[in-house]
């Protein structure tokens, strides 16, 4: 399963990640990171059996931890195949079909929410 | 020689033995037979579009109120509408956004919504006259209501356009979409391969008075649109069509983050084939149509070019820039583009629809002009303080709150040795550190990402800036990251104020 990490200005410089594999011995597996001065945050895949003892893990050491369980719905009314989502995406959840349709592959998303903004006919909602 | 006449083909249409193929088809028809045979073969071609178009609007007639009044002004779901002519015509335009709920709705919505049956709420204003004594009207119409709604689109269709990318280090919103960071991505419109005038580059049966497929209607095209520029393959057409009959899955509104609202359009157009010159024109690939990568990093209207294209290569998916694979979004749709070819292509076949010799030719030699400018737009370099006081990083707390006294800024540019700019420290930093006990060097306490304005840019750019990041100064360098500067919020609005 996809979670998102976010670690705060003053426990950025703990080795949090190695800590917690070490403590929990689970196989996480980074998709995404974005870690400046003030704010870090991490995509990763977790096993899900092992999801309440990394989230125990990091929650302990000031992390916080959400599941990423809404990804992207598309309101197949407004869609139109344009396919301005396409390129913004970082995860690759969008593409073209052979008579160019835009596809969608889900399990991909990491609700960033990049292409609810991009859509021109606001035809993505991320999921409640 | 093949030659034949807009009449044959449209006998051919009347009894149902017409020939047609879209743009896209044509490619291995002509690639097979050559322009000869194709032009034997193919009476019609036609192309299609389906993409944002700005440049759109209604006119609109909401018939005389009882007592009557001469509109001065006009919204309808409080977007404005242009009223400057005789009293109850309004124009609304797809870009003019709602008072009250800004870049969400806009005229396209409008148009969306009365093509949708939708109730629009009216209201208008006026001075009263003898004749028109009324001031205040409101009221709710729906399409059916209207005397005409009729489409009048000022410029549609370009030709080809430029694609879109980013240069600079923070995401930018523009008419061409989210472009991402550092070349994050690329994104094009127009339909490439489809793309009507792309099909009829010299114009030889695209003009005024071709009828044409406009948002599921049948429109005409009146004559070149504005900044029709054939010379750079930039042609555009000026369009009209009867809103009453469009469909909405051709005409939808829409709103691009941080720039506004549009209107996408289908647009198609068909292509008597009459001889084999005109064969070989819709014989058009994607392969043989290049288009410029600009850089909207830079916000003037002569964007710099990052890289020339074709469209083939923008629709595999990824261009390379700077030896990195970026990849591209299309912002109009290729699939309801190829539809509409389609749908035009039985319309003919069905014999509902029949071509047109136009009234005269679009013109082939006119160029698209810049603004002519009689006041002189201010740069940064003309009103910048340049008695702006520096400070090196390692000096310490107190010797920067000493330079702030001295100088006339709360701002001090941080600079190494060899007068390169590294930092900056504001009186509130210095404060705030006081006010912690910490009295370390400059270095610890200053702030490393710089955002700096340079002398020859206008100071409309350098207000934008200053809005954007939420700064109240900008350091001006020159092109070696020297400081040669200070422009303040201050300096900018005393300009504004004498300006208006």
């Amino acid at each position: 399963m996809k979670i998102r990490i976010n670690f705060p200005t003053d426990i950025l410089v703990n080795p949090i990640i190695a800590e917690i594999i070490l403590e929990t011995g689970a196989l996480l597996n980074i998709s995404q990171a974005q870690i400046d001065s003030i704010h870090g945050k991490i995509i990763a895949d977790v096993p899900e059996d092992q999801f309440n003892a990394i989230k125990n893990a990091l929650t302990s050491r000031g992390a916080t931890v959400n599941v990423l369980d809404r990804p992207i719905i598309r309101d197949e009314d407004e869609c139109v195949d344009c396919g301005a989502c396409v390129s913004v995406c970082p995860v690759k959840v969008f593409s073209f079909g052979e008579d160019w349709s835009v596809n969608m592959d889900v399990e991909k998303c990491i609700q960033c929410g990049i292409c609810l903004a991009m859509c021109p006919h606001g035809a993505l909602v991320l999921g409640r | 020689m093949v030659e034949k006449t807009i009449h044959e083909i449209n006998n051919r249409i009347k009894d149902g033995s017409v020939r047609v193929v879209t743009a896209e088809e044509m490619v291995d028809i002509v690639t097979e037979l050559g322009a000869e045979g194709a032009a034997k073969e193919v009476d019609v071609v036609t192309t299609g579009t389906f993409g944002a178009m700005c440049s759109s609007g209604v006119w609109l007639n909401f018939g005389h109120s009882e007592p009557p009044i001469k509109m001065q002004k006009v919204w309808l779901n409080d977007v404005e509408a242009y009223t400057g002519v005789a009293a109850v015509d309004a124009f609304i335009g797809a870009t003019q956004l709602s008072e009250s709920s800004g870049m969400e709705y806009g005229g396209a919505h409008v148009i969306e919504d009365l093509i949708r049956g939708k109730s629009i709420d009216l209201h208008a204003t006026s001075n009263g006259s003898d004749c028109y004594p009324r001031k205040v009207l409101d009221t709710t119409i729906t399409i059916n209501d209207l005397n005409q709604a009729i489409m009048l689109n000022p410029r549609n269709a370009y030709q080809k356009y430029n694609a879109a990318t980013n240069s600079s280090e923070s995401i930018l919103h523009t008419y061409m979409g989210t472009l991402l960071p550092n070349y994050g991505n690329v994104t094009y419109s127009a339909a490439g391969v489809l793309s009507p005038l792309y099909n009829d580059p010299t114009y030889e049966t695209i003009g005024t008075g071709t009828r044409i497929f406009l948002g599921g209607a049948q429109g005409y095209v009146i004559g070149e649109g504005t900044q029709h520029d054939p010379i750079s393959n930039f042609g555009t057409l000026m369009i009209k069509g009867d809103l009453k009959k469009m469909n909405p899955d051709y005409v939808r509104a829409a709103t691009f983050e941080g720039y506004g609202t549009s209107l996408y359009l289908g647009i198609g157009i068909p292509i008597p084939i009459l001889n084999e010159k005109i064969a070989l024109s819709t014989a058009i690939t994607d392969a043989d149509i290049v288009t410029d990568i600009l850089d909207y990093a830079v916000p003037s209207r002569d964007r710099p070019a990052v890289k020339q294209v074709t469209y083939e290569e923008l629709k595999s998916g990824s261009i390379e820039i700077d030896g990195k694979e970026v990849p591209t979004s299309p912002l109009s749709s290729f699939k309801i583009a190829r539809k509409i070819a389609g749908e035009l292509k039985d319309w003919i076949k069905k014999g509902e629809f029949f071509v047109n010799a136009p009234a005269e030719r679009l013109p082939t030699d006119t160029v698209c002009k810049p603004m002519k400018q009689t006041r002189e737009t201010p740069l940064v370099g003309d009103i910048m303080s340049t008695d702006v006081l520096t400070i090196g990083p390692d000096s310490n707390l107190c010797a920067a709150a000493r330079k702030i006294m001295e100088s006339s800024f709360n701002h001090l540019p941080v600079v190494s040795k060899n007068n390169l700019l590294v930092g900056i420290v504001t009186a509130w930093d210095i404060s705030k550190a006081v006010a912690k006990d910490k009295f370390d060097m400059l270095e610890e306490i200053m702030t490393r990402k710089v955002i700096t304005a340079t002398p020859d840019e206008a100071i409309d750019i350098a207000a934008r800036r200053l809005d954007q990041n939420r700064v109240s100064a900008l350091p001006v360098v020159d092109k070696k990251k020297h400081v040669i500067g200070i422009i303040t919020s201050d300096d900018i609005s005393k300009l504004l104020a004498r300006r208006y």
